[in-house]
């Protein structure tokens, strides 16, 4: 026995996502999301070993760690429950924690879940509590990303539409996620351009939501792999990286944390030229202009060109490297759980399981989640055929 | 209970505790930031191993924003890492004890060669028996305020009513662990403490940990990288975690059923253990660790004075595994059995086996891939 | 111990908790004087009742009623209730076991004192008079009187339905904190009192860091010399903020207004600010600013234009 055991994803499941989730109890929201997944890879709660799970403050719900609460609810009982929480990367950590697990032949079966229910309090509440002596924000979420959009503006000399094609595809992608929380029929180029300036240069149809929902996944071993009922999703690199949350130097554009991890995935999966072997990517934009700016960051563009790429309609469905085929963060975000939606949907490609969002012939497919000031990155690669090394 | 009857992993790559740091903990440390009282503990465990700050191959840490009282808290703490270049990192919100096991699971995949673990909690924050609460079921008994002192309390009540111990065996817990205490200059709580009134009946306040800040970071090392940092590492022959359901309504209180299988997946019965850190902030919890445990009187507990003596929320239990390493470094320990906990009255527990002689046969697997 | 700076910080929210079927049945039960439970597959009834089997996870359905009198299983005496606990005066803490049930309920017992409380105690509920659909229905135990016989026969079967369903529960918790900033950034708040900003200069990469947070970020080494940056500095980046958002601390402002990161002379990084005394469409990345402080504000009020010169891109490229 050497090296690491190969991690497969045989089951996926997530809620319907929606501004408030008023027909379920957080029990129920994990519930929902975790047997959808067991009931993707024909397994019970018995056959799983541990439960990895994932969420962003604790302040969104009010409970305190709450892995304690919910592990009966997550069939757990005499398991081992681990608990996450690395800002909005989060839900790509989960997943990571949950394959090593796997890899390190500590368990054969795990279950990672990821969620947030952020309708039991207020999002821009829990996300930045009064600190007394300190400046409060001043701008909200948006106005914390809207200066480091301009920076790339700035630097890349970017069309000021940029933004609005990303927000009008994504949008158009979520129209064929029956899970997805906002479907908007009918929204048009123009409608997205026309909508509010909130933090120029962001527009309203160019931020995310806030949702409820959570997300889930089972992994195993190669022996797992082979009783599968459907094709699993083969785990080829996975990573973490961090930097500080502030410091001279910091490049808020493309962070040196997420090239970083980008090569370390791609050094594990063996992918040398990102733009042509991998078929599609989902990606963590919770601003339209973060596709473009992701696009250089993680190498699929070179610097200052990830706009073109994004111009070009490459990043459609349909295109060359369709991006956020699900629809993406910016049409669902239940903070905690959207890491781990983009690795999920990532896995649903090379499954060939993504229904109408599917990229045709997907065998290679990128997850990507950070949070922090820019700061946390996971990512993941995976394949549909089982990696060589 | 049932869990899947498979044994534990192959112990596909040695891994041990070689460096360990902890504050003097105190009942509040108001002019400290988060990172001021991290720096100078990471500094010293990662000077005992020999390396630079950001060097080590993979770091985790464990902390609560309900403690700190603010979202994010732990991002603070970064800056104390060295995270220039990014560093491969990971946090837990949860006890160190369990961003240790992160990290060992990372060194068992051969991803890592070794890690920096650390924790903190600044308990003076808030009111702690405030906090714990919201913890609780949110639905039906959080609403109620109970605080961890009375769920304590309800437990110990069970175990005198099963004959299982009375107050002056639970006086006695609270003499020798401040006893032992006197030896250990980070323990706030140490020497003649008064078994007081009760907090909430049977527990006086003898039977409490202090509330305190305090913090404390490990390092771990695989195979011969260990070696090379210290003379006598403490080798990880085992580590395994277990919860239980939430709801104390459905529970034995008077046993612990998951740490008896983190203990057996930890091979912690395999051989006797001459030590043991136990994460029992009440003296009514060492008496159910002490069972489920298998402990007789032969087994050092908790010579540091453990919780009783020093109870920084969130590095305690790392703290235990900390000091159970300590004692194996320092050649006073050749197995020894570290335990950290977390929820009410003992929900979830983790338990490790660290041994100092090596094993005849070393089978470190081939270098990092 | 110097002087440290603290202040008192309320973490405090109306969580609004969606119940579900099962928990919003339970709920609205004894609202009804009606305390439910839910029956596992091995025939076991929970109250409080769960949406699954705690042990297995398999999801349960059947809702039984049980009695509203039971048998305390464990107790501990409070002498001195706590903020938000169910009864002010002491009282005893107890796991009850309701007649049907096979688990035990946590709620408080009023009783005279510990002598009144022991395991095996048969206990009843005492409703609040006033009952909106939440554990607090339920104001406490007392004991039952003497000669209270327990109920003849198992729970019953319950279709959970209820007119006028509780589906929501609004759970107030405030959690009072102090808050301490620590010696370097307390240092940078005094400073701010006097109308200087300053920073902390790392021994090893030189970088001055407003505010300082008392080590190095890249170095990971503590910081201590002092260093006075700005007044003056120069805008990097910024966005026009046209929205008031709840929780976001802009509900004293006028909309727009523009939201900057500022490089303050001297300082490794830039700090955030408002800028006013020129029209929003006029800002621009490299405009030269000082600050402008109102009375009683610790911090600066907002940055205006100096009327210096535009600085040049690769002055600040760096800082953004």
């Amino acid at each position: 026995m050497s090296g690491k055991e190969p991690v497969a994803v045989v089951g996926i499941g997530q809620t319907h996502h929606a501004a408030a989730r008023r027909d379920v109890s957080l029990p129920g929201l994990v519930r929902e999301a975790a047997r959808r997944a067991l009931d993707d890879a024909e397994l019970t709660w018995a056959d799983v070993d541990a439960v990895v799970l994932g969420k962003a403050p604790d302040f969104f719900e009010g409970v305190m760690m709450p892995e304690l609460y919910l592990a009966d609810a997550l069939g757990a009982s005499g398991k081992p429950v681990l608990r996450v929480h690395t800002a909005g990367s989060v839900g790509g950590s989960t997943a990571l924690v949950a394959a090593n697990l796997v890899a390190a032949r500590v368990q054969r079966t795990v279950l990672a879940l990821a969620f947030e229910k952020q309708s039991e309090s207020n999002a821009m509440w829990g996300l930045s509590l009064p600190v007394p002596f300190q400046q409060p924000l001043l701008a909200g979420a948006g106005g914390f990303f809207a200066p480091h959009v301009r920076a790339y503006i700035r630097r890349t000399g970017a069309p000021a539409d940029t933004g609005v094609l990303v927000a009008h595809k994504d949008r158009g992608n979520a129209l064929k996620n029956p899970y997805a929380h906002l479907h908007e029929h009918g929204l048009t180029l123009e409608k997205v351009r026309a909508s509010p300036m909130l933090w120029d240069p962001i527009r309203y149809s160019e931020t995310c939501p806030s949702s409820d929902g959570a997300c889930a996944l089972v992994l195993t071993d190669r022996a797992g792999a082979a009783r599968s009922p459907h094709p699993p999703a083969w785990v080829h690199g996975g990573a973490m990286r961090s930097e500080p949350t502030l410091f001279a130097g910091k490049d808020f554009v493309s962070p040196r944390a997420g090239r970083d991890c980008a090569a370390e995935v791609y050094r594990q999966a063996g992918i040398t030229d990102p733009r042509r072997e991998i078929d599609t990517a989902e990606l963590y934009v919770p601003f339209s202009w973060y596709e473009p700016m992701w696009l250089e960051n993680l190498g699929f563009a070179v610097e200052g060109e990830g706009w073109k790429l994004t111009a070009s309609g490459a990043t459609a469905l349909g295109g060359e490297l369709p991006v956020n085929p699900s629809g993406g963060v910016l049409s669902t975000n239940p903070i905690g759980a959207s890491g781990l939606i983009r690795f999920a949907e990532a896995a649903l490609q090379v499954r060939g399981r993504a229904g109408a969002h599917q990229v045709e012939g997907a065998a290679k497919a990128l997850g990507h989640a950070y949070g922090g000031g820019a700061q946390f990155f996971s990512m993941w690669l995976v394949g549909s055929r089982p990696p060589t090394s | 209970m049932t869990g899947p009857s498979r044994p534990g992993p192959a112990a596909a790559r040695e891994v041990a505790i070689v460096a360990f740091a902890q504050t003097r903990h105190r009942r509040a440390t108001p002019e400290l930031s988060e990172a001021e009282m991290l720096l100078p503990v990471l500094s010293e465990a990662l000077d005992q191993a020999g390396l630079r700050p950001g060097e080590a191959d993979f770091t985790c840490s464990g902390s609560s924003d309900y403690l700190a009282g603010r979202p994010f808290s732990f991002t603070m703490t970064l800056d104390t890492v060295g995270a220039w270049p990014p560093v491969a990192e990971s946090h837990v919100e949860m006890d160190g004890a369990w961003a240790l096991h992160e990290a060992w699971v990372k060194i068992l995949t051969g991803e890592a060669d070794t890690a920096l673990v650390y924790a903190h909690g600044t308990s003076s924050s808030g009111d702690l028996r405030d906090v714990l609460t919201r913890q609780l079921d949110p639905y039906c008994t959080a609403p109620l305020w109970p605080d961890p002192v009375a769920l304590a309390a309800l437990q110990a009540q069970a175990l005198i009513d099963a004959g299982e111990t009375d107050e002056d065996a639970l006086a006695r817990i609270a003499a020798r662990s401040r006893t032992a205490a006197e030896a250990n200059p980070y323990a706030p709580l140490s020497g003649p403490v008064p078994a007081g009134d009760y907090v909430v009946r049977p527990l006086r306040a003898g039977d409490c940990p202090p509330v305190g800040d305090g913090a404390a970071a490990v390092v771990l090392a695989a195979g011969d990288t260990a070696r090379r940092m210290r003379a006598r590492p403490a080798w990880i022959r085992g580590m395994d975690h277990r919860v239980e359901p939430h709801a104390l309504g459905v529970r034995d209180l008077t046993d612990s059923v998951s740490t008896r299988l983190a203990a057996e997946r930890a091979g912690a019965f395999d051989a006797p253990v001459d030590t043991a850190e136990l994460h029992a902030p009440f003296t009514s919890q060492e008496v159910v660790l002490r069972k489920a445990l298998r402990l007789d009187d032969g087994v050092v507990v908790n010579p540091s004075g453990g919780p009783l003596a020093a109870n920084p929320v969130m590095a305690a239990g790392l703290i235990r595994l900390g000091e159970a390493a300590a004692r194996v470094h320092r050649g006073e320990s050749d197995r020894a059995l570290a335990h950290a906990t977390s929820g009410p009255c003992l929900q979830q527990n983790l338990v490790a086996v660290l041994e100092g002689p090596e094993r005849p046969a070393r089978q470190e697997r081939g270098p990092r891939s | 111990m110097p002087d440290v700076l603290t202040a008192p910080l309320v973490v405090e929210f109306p969580f609004t908790r969606s119940l579900g079927p099962v928990l919003s049945a339970f709920l609205t039960g004894l609202r009804e004087r009606v305390v439910l439970g839910i029956r596992t597959h091995d025939g076991r009834v929970l109250v409080p009742p769960a949406e699954y089997d705690p042990d297995t996870g398999e999801e349960l359905h059947a809702l039984v009623r049980t009695a509203a009198t039971g048998t305390v299983t464990t107790w501990a005496w409070n002498p001195a209730p706590r903020r938000g606990q169910p009864l002010a005066t002491p009282f005893a803490w107890v796991l009850v076991r309701l007649d049907g049930a096979d688990t035990a309920l946590l709620h408080a017992l009023d009783a005279p004192g510990p002598d009144a409380v022991r395991t095996g105690l048969r206990v009843r509920v005492r409703w609040a008079p006033r009952r909106t659909g939440a554990i607090t229905d339920i104001a406490c135990f007392e004991p039952c009187p003497p000669g209270t016989a327990p109920p003849a026969g198992p729970p019953v079967p319950h279709d959970g339905v209820f007119t006028d369903p509780v589906t929501t529960l609004t759970a107030p918790a405030r959690l009072d904190y102090t808050y301490t900033p620590g010696r370097a950034l307390g240092r940078h708040l005094d400073a701010l009192a006097e109308r200087r900003i300053t920073g902390e200069r790392c021994p090893s990469c030189r970088k001055v860091y407003v505010p300082p947070r008392g080590a190095c970020p890249t170095c990971a080494v503590a910081t201590r010399e002092q260093v006075e940056v700005g007044p003056r500095g120069t805008v990097t980046t910024f966005c026009v903020v046209n929205i008031k958002a709840r929780n976001a601390g802009n509900a004293a402002l006028d909309v727009p207004y523009v939201y900057a990161h500022i490089a303050l002379d001297g300082a490794g990084l830039a700090l955030h600010g408002r800028i006013a005394g020129i029209p929003c469409d006029q800002v621009r990345m490299g405009l030269r600013v000082e600050p402008v402080w109102t009375e009683g504000a610790r911090h600066p009020d907002h940055y205006r234009p100096t009327g210096e010169p535009d600085a040049a891109y690769d002055t600040y490229k760096e800082l953004l």
